[in-house]
């Protein structure tokens, strides 16, 4: 079955599989007696717990191999290695990962293998010793299920060059295939890095050797893998780490394009390719590549002058020679926390009280922000990270301000931030949060789901100076207009911000603004959220503004009810007769090749990437513009390429480590329509009525020959007596985000807390996506032979639709609830639904399958209060609870 | 006899249910289990159900016989722990040969008679070998987590000796099962497969492993994807998981490999879970049930039961079963 390219998976507790999409796999190399004195001293003195601690620290520090090696004359290796992986064994977070068994002694690694119940890595074996030796090892490595590292070396000697390293791999590999079925995705050539610019003519191309050679074998030799120690190659260069740290990562960066997969490297030894002086950059370069004749010498030359300004060159750091006021400005300004400490440390000495670092150093330095973001001239993502400098800042500063005791800080005022109940969704507010911070307000956030009782209580406990409510999903609307009451009727004097992704100037203006007589504002966009509280809270000006602000409300009021009351409205019975016609005799429709439930635990992350739709990712961090177009635009490209390569880091670290999870069930069931109910059989006789979909019929008034649409018309009706079907399904990719995120804002961090929520959600719509295409071509299959790009399948032009519950073209929550009974949803992935039935964890999908060409998304409008009637009885539902539901969407009398 | 593997490209196979369960119904005493043979033995002995196959014969034909007329096509050896660590609580160590030998050579004899009786429906056996009462990886002493009661090196030639025995008695399958600790699956895999070469013979090999908990791992702490990496070097008929859960309980695990392997996957979950007694209650109907969902998910390819199912229940499995496909290799 399997006849496409295999990976190599390797086990600890956990799998580790590793596919195209992994990157790099780095091997942590600090248990090895070879290579860590200290680690050699620890296992010499049975000190077995810090030896255990540092391969701890090794998986902590994100090693997703271990490499034990005991090879010590002084040392009973094998006694050792039984001994340290057997208390390995006994310590769940260092076992989860897989363990190389490395030594140069058969007997060690036989006995490394014998107590390990994970598939290992061998390091290793090579032909030096003969062909014949070299099968009997493979043979027993393949019995104990392991897969192996199979040096460049032979009977004759190590490969030194292109053509012996080529040789020699395929060689070894014709004789592990060929004679021993060793599986060939196990197989993992060390093909020996050499140090180069030594001075000697043949080591000049041992390192574009190595590179060409990991080209020929990932070309040649199918499913191998390729791995190497790379510090090797800059041996020549100890003590010049500068030089060192350019030359791994030029040597990396360009192996790693030829192909190698595995490897050994000190993260604190590495340069990062792009921060690489230029100049530096090309002398390296000429070495690694053998470009030049001269190279060497020229690269020697050049890093003398490397060594003695070193610290200066590694990047502009002139900016560190100005005043100490321009350097906190320049940090913040830049979102470098490199040395804010250090600035600030020496701003406290200066400062009579620590508290004016903050009322004095770091605020100018943010009102530059400030006054930056306001013109324009920067942007969303750049603030958060200015957030994130000044939290460290403030961090520091304030141990100190608690000594000192002396001072109050003197903030622009006081503003509590909450998500209402019901609703998980709080990017948004988030950023709000961070963008008031950086603007000198304490901000006491409640987090999501927060119940009214709570908030009117944190809001007379802290004595706020605003309130500010955020939603994603409609009825976060009626949370906002309740709270709203309450504060009038406990006779609040505060302003109320309204923000958030269904929230509108009409809806605030037309619901929420007549129940409080005090400020009610809605604030389109973050960016906005500084000037709309500053103007309310300036005691000189803010009665006027208020007024003005009323008086607009007033005015939008009015519009609103004009154009309602143009709007026309049909009669249900009318709609229904108007209904959208499929002629269900020519009509095609597919039996699935899947009927029935399917969950899927742990889908691979690396399949959803390139069903990514970035647009809205950037849309979230309020840079306008469609992707990929954004990168390039006039105003916002340089950010919008910076944040997106910030995302792309972020997004390889969550598909490197499994941050999140992918989780999804679907269904495909019999089913037909029943006037407008949607009627799932849990039977082929189709006589179990398993479950009812409810859907909704658009009233207004449509012109001569557009349909009423229900959802409902896009399923054969039960008295046509053709055999219809209809699917149903929820993904969810935020499992680990919340974990994430609160890691993240641990470390003050809230640049990376927003960004891993904002992609979570974004790898959410992908996975929908890449369902959704699996269930077109595969298990239902109506569309085996579809041929889409990404950008085709963000402009929805597959066949059959997907629509959501929430969404437009059935706005009702409750059918989720329908959703979750018919597929499990809860027991068998464990996505939740809160009280107004916001899915959480937030980054989750759910929403119906329609597969009938005709069918098509659209916008139910507004409804009359007969529908909402008939919708009541039909879901048996009490009325006013009905209305409550679908009360956005009811049109005014 | 059609090869097993061609069979089950067509068919869904059932396996049998409990031995132990069905064993419990003849009420045994001490006498009983000795017999003739072990008459004036040294220690007690009731309780080891495994040697009833040279005591009892009659009794393990007759249990092998209502599963088979129950529409098992797979019956397992009463030989789950014949091997010489197993047995080294009643002193029997030197009779593991004579254990595995006899308990096959009679399960295959009423196999080959229901064969007979419809060769449509061809019967196979399959040698059961269990986990053993000692685990490779993990200490039992607690202060002492580096203590092994029982190497690799040990477990090998103990797994070797009954494996051995058993393919002498005629067995068609290996089953290694119940397996909470992947290193001890390994020796017994490792000395299958030094088998296979020295005897140059391809005998088919079951896995299945046995997720302990709703940890969802296994009592070793591995994943159920972990698990079937470590164990995806040797060539498997079918990789499954078996005992601790009932069948709804195990759905989960079977869909991870059913996703991430392109083996057969079997199954033979309890009757539930146990309750307050320790006593299994789910009814066949109950179970097939639930079994049910394995097969409109199209999870399985062979089915069966372990603690507390009764032929009841393999005859209500194999029912259901009747009317589905087998699982064809797909994965997300």
């Amino acid at each position: 079955m399997n006849t496409e390219k295999k990976y190599l998976k390797l086990s600890g507790l956990e799998p580790l599989v590793i596919t195209p999409e992994s990157n790099f796999i780095n091997v942590g190399e600090r248990t090895n007696v070879a290579g860590s004195r200290k680690f050699l001293r620890l296992i010499k003195e049975e000190k077995f717990d810090e030896a255990l601690a540092i391969a701890r620290h090794q998986v902590d520090g994100g090693a997703q191999i271990i490499d034990i090696n005991m090879d010590d004359g002084l040392l009973d290796g094998k006694e050792a290695m039984v001994r340290f992986m057997n208390l390995i064994a006994a310590e769940p977070d260092i076992a989860r990962v897989p363990i190389m068994v490395d030594s140069s002694k058969w007997e060690i690694i036989e006995a490394g293998l014998q107590v390990a119940q994970g598939k290992c890595v061998v390091n290793s074996i090579s032909l030096k010793e003969g062909e014949a030796q070299f099968i009997e090892h493979a043979k027993k490595i393949k019995m104990y299920g392991a897969a192996v590292i199979v040096m460049a070396f032979d009977e004759v000697g190590q490969a030194d060059n292109y053509e012996r390293r080529v040789e020699i791999a395929k060689r070894s590999y014709d004789v592990l295939v060929d004679k021993v079925g060793f599986p060939s995705e196990d197989i993992i050539f060390d093909l020996n890095v050499f140090p180069v610019a030594t001075g000697m003519e043949e080591h000049r191309r041992n390192a574009i050797d190595f590179i060409e050679a990991t080209r020929w074998v990932r070309e040649n030799l199918p499913n191998a893998n390729v791995s190497g120690g790379v510090s090797n190659v800059s041996f020549s260069f100890r003590g010049n780490n500068a030089v060192r740290e350019a030359m791994h990562s030029v040597f990396l960066y360009y192996a790693i394009k030829a192909g190698m997969n595995i490897g050994i490297v000190n993260p604190a030894m590495l340069e990062v390719y792009d921060d690489i002086p230029k100049d530096l950059l090309e002398h390296v370069e000429d070495v690694i590549l053998d470009r030049r004749e001269d190279a060497t010498e020229r690269l020697l030359d050049f890093a003398e002058s490397v060594v003695s300004t070193s610290k200066e060159r590694k990047v502009d750091l002139s900016w560190r020679e100005k005043p100490l006021q321009e350097r906190i400005t320049h940090a913040l300004v830049k979102g470098l926390d490199e040395f804010i400490v250090e600035d600030v440390e020496a701003a406290r000495l200066e400062a009579s009280k620590p508290i004016e670092v903050i009322e004095g150093n770091l605020m100018a330095g943010m009102n530059v922000v400030g006054d930056l973001f306001g013109s324009g001239k920067m942007f969303l993502p750049q603030v958060v990270k200015s957030a994130r400098v000044m939290k460290k800042a403030v961090a520091y500063l304030l141990p100190f301000i608690e000594l000192d005791k002396g001072g109050e800080s003197q903030s622009n005022g006081k503003i509590l931030l909450a998500t209402v109940k019901g609703d998980v969704h709080d990017i948004g507010k988030n950023i709000v949060g961070v963008v008031l911070g950086c603007n000198n307000y304490d901000i006491v956030d409640l987090g999501v789901m927060v119940p009214p009782e709570k908030i009117i209580q944190a809001a007379k406990d802290e004595n706020v100076d605003a309130i500010g409510l955020s939603g994603l999903i409609t009825p976060s609307l009626d949370e906002m207009v309740y709270l709203a009451k309450e504060m009038e009727r406990q006779n609040f004097e505060v302003p109320l911000l309204i923000g958030g992704a269904t929230t509108s100037k009409a809806h605030t203006a037309v619901k929420i603004d007549p129940q409080y007589k005090n400020a009610v504002v809605h604030v389109h966009d973050a960016s906005r959220a500084v000037t709309v509280v500053g103007d309310l809270l300036n005691k000189r000006t803010n009665q006027q503004y208020v007024g003005d602000i009323k008086a607009n409300y007033v005015k939008v009021r009015e519009g609103f009810a004009n154009r309602s009351s143009k709007k026309e409205y049909v009669s249900l019975t009318d709609a229904r007769k108007n209904k959208f016609n499929i002629d269900w005799n020519s009509t095609t429709i597919t039996k699935p090749n899947f009927e029935g439930i399917q969950v899927f635990e742990d889908v691979d992350l690396t399949k959803l990437v390139d069903y990514i739709d970035w647009t809205p990712f950037f849309r979230t961090w309020e840079l306008a513009g469609k992707y990929p177009a954004i990168l390039k635009d006039k105003v916002v490209g340089v950010e919008a390429t910076n944040l997106f390569s910030d995302a792309k880091m972020l997004l390889a670290q969550i598909l490197n480590e499994k941050l999140l999870t992918a989780k999804a069930v679907f269904g495909i069931f019999p089913a037909n329509a029943v006037g407008d109910d949607i009627e799932i059989y849990g039977d082929v006789g189709r006589n179990e009525v398993e479950a009812k979909f409810v859907t909704l019929r658009q009233q207004s008034k449509k012109k001569e020959g557009i349909a009423n649409i229900a959802l409902a018309d896009f399923v054969a009706p039960k008295e046509t007596g053709v055999e219809d079907y209809m699917g149903a399904f929820c993904v969810s990719t935020g499992f680990g985000t919340a974990e994430l995120a609160a890691e993240f804002e641990k470390d003050h961090d809230d640049y990376n807390s927003i960004m891993i929520k904002a992609l979570a959600d974004r790898l959410a719509e992908a996975f929908a996506e890449y369902l959704h295409e699996k269930v077109r071509k595969e298990y239902w299959g109506y569309a085996s032979n579809e041929v889409l790009s990404n950008q085709d399948l963000i402009k929805e032009e597959y066949k059959g639709i997907r629509p959501a519950p929430g969404y437009p073209a059935c706005p009702d929550h409750t059918e989720k609830l329908t959703i979750w009974d018919l597929l499990s949803v809860k027991e068998t992935i464990g996505v939740e639904l809160t009280d107004s039935l916001a899915m959480w964890p937030a980054a989750s999908v759910s929403g119906y399958y329609f597969g009938n060409e005709k069918s098509k998304y659209f916008g139910l409008g507004k409804i009359t209060e007969e529908q909402v009637k008939d919708f009541s009885i039909r879901k048996n539902m009490d009325l006013e609870t009905a209305k409550k539901w679908l009360n956005p969407n009811l049109a005014e009398n | 006899m059609e090869d097993i593997r061609n069979i089950l490209k067509n068919k869904i196979l059932v396996l049998d249910g409990a031995m132990g369960t069905m064993i419990q119904q003849y009420k045994f005493t001490e006498e009983d289990y000795r017999g003739e043979k072990f008459k004036d033995f040294n220690v007690s002995v009731k309780g080891n159900n495994d040697m009833l196959s040279i005591t009892q014969p009659e009794a393990i034909k007759t249990i092998h016989g209502k599963y088979l007329e129950a529409g098992a096509d797979i019956i397992e050896t009463n030989t789950f722990s014949s091997t010489t660590i197993a047995m080294a609580d009643y002193e029997m160590e030197d009779f593991v040969y004579e254990l595995n030998f006899e308990s096959a050579k009679i399960a295959k004899e009423v196999a080959d008679e229901y064969t007979a009786k419809n060769p449509n429906k061809p019967r196979f056996v399959a040698g059961s070998i269990g986990p053993t009462n000692r685990t490779a990886s993990m200490s039992p002493d607690v202060n002492d987590p580096g203590f092994r009661a029982v190497s690799f090196e040990d477990l090998r030639v103990a797994y070797k000796q009954q494996a051995e025995a058993l393919i002498d008695g005629g067995v068609d399958v290996l089953l290694v099962e119940t397996v909470f600790d992947t290193l001890n699956a390994k020796a017994a895999l490792f000395a299958i497969e030094e088998i296979k070469a020295e005897r140059n013979i391809d005998i088919p090999i079951m896995l299945s492993g046995t997720i302990t908990d709703a940890s969802g791992r296994t009592l070793s702490g591995q994943t159920a994807e972990a698990f079937l990496i470590s164990v995806s070097h040797i060539p498997l008929l079918t990789v499954g998981f078996n005992c601790a859960l009932g069948a709804s309980q195990l759905t989960p695990h079977l869909e991870v490999l059913a996703q991430k392997s392109d083996l057969g996957i079997s199954a033979h979950p309890n009757a539930g879970l146990p309750n307050a007694f320790g006593e299994y209650d789910e009814t066949p109907e109950m179970m097939a049930n639930q079994i049910k969902e394995y097969l409109d998910k199209n999870l399985i390819n062979i089915i069966g039961g372990c603690c507390g199912t009764t032929p009841a229940h393999i005859k209500a499995i194999a029912e259901i079963a009747e009317g589905y496909k087998p699982r064809l290799v797909a994965g997300c």
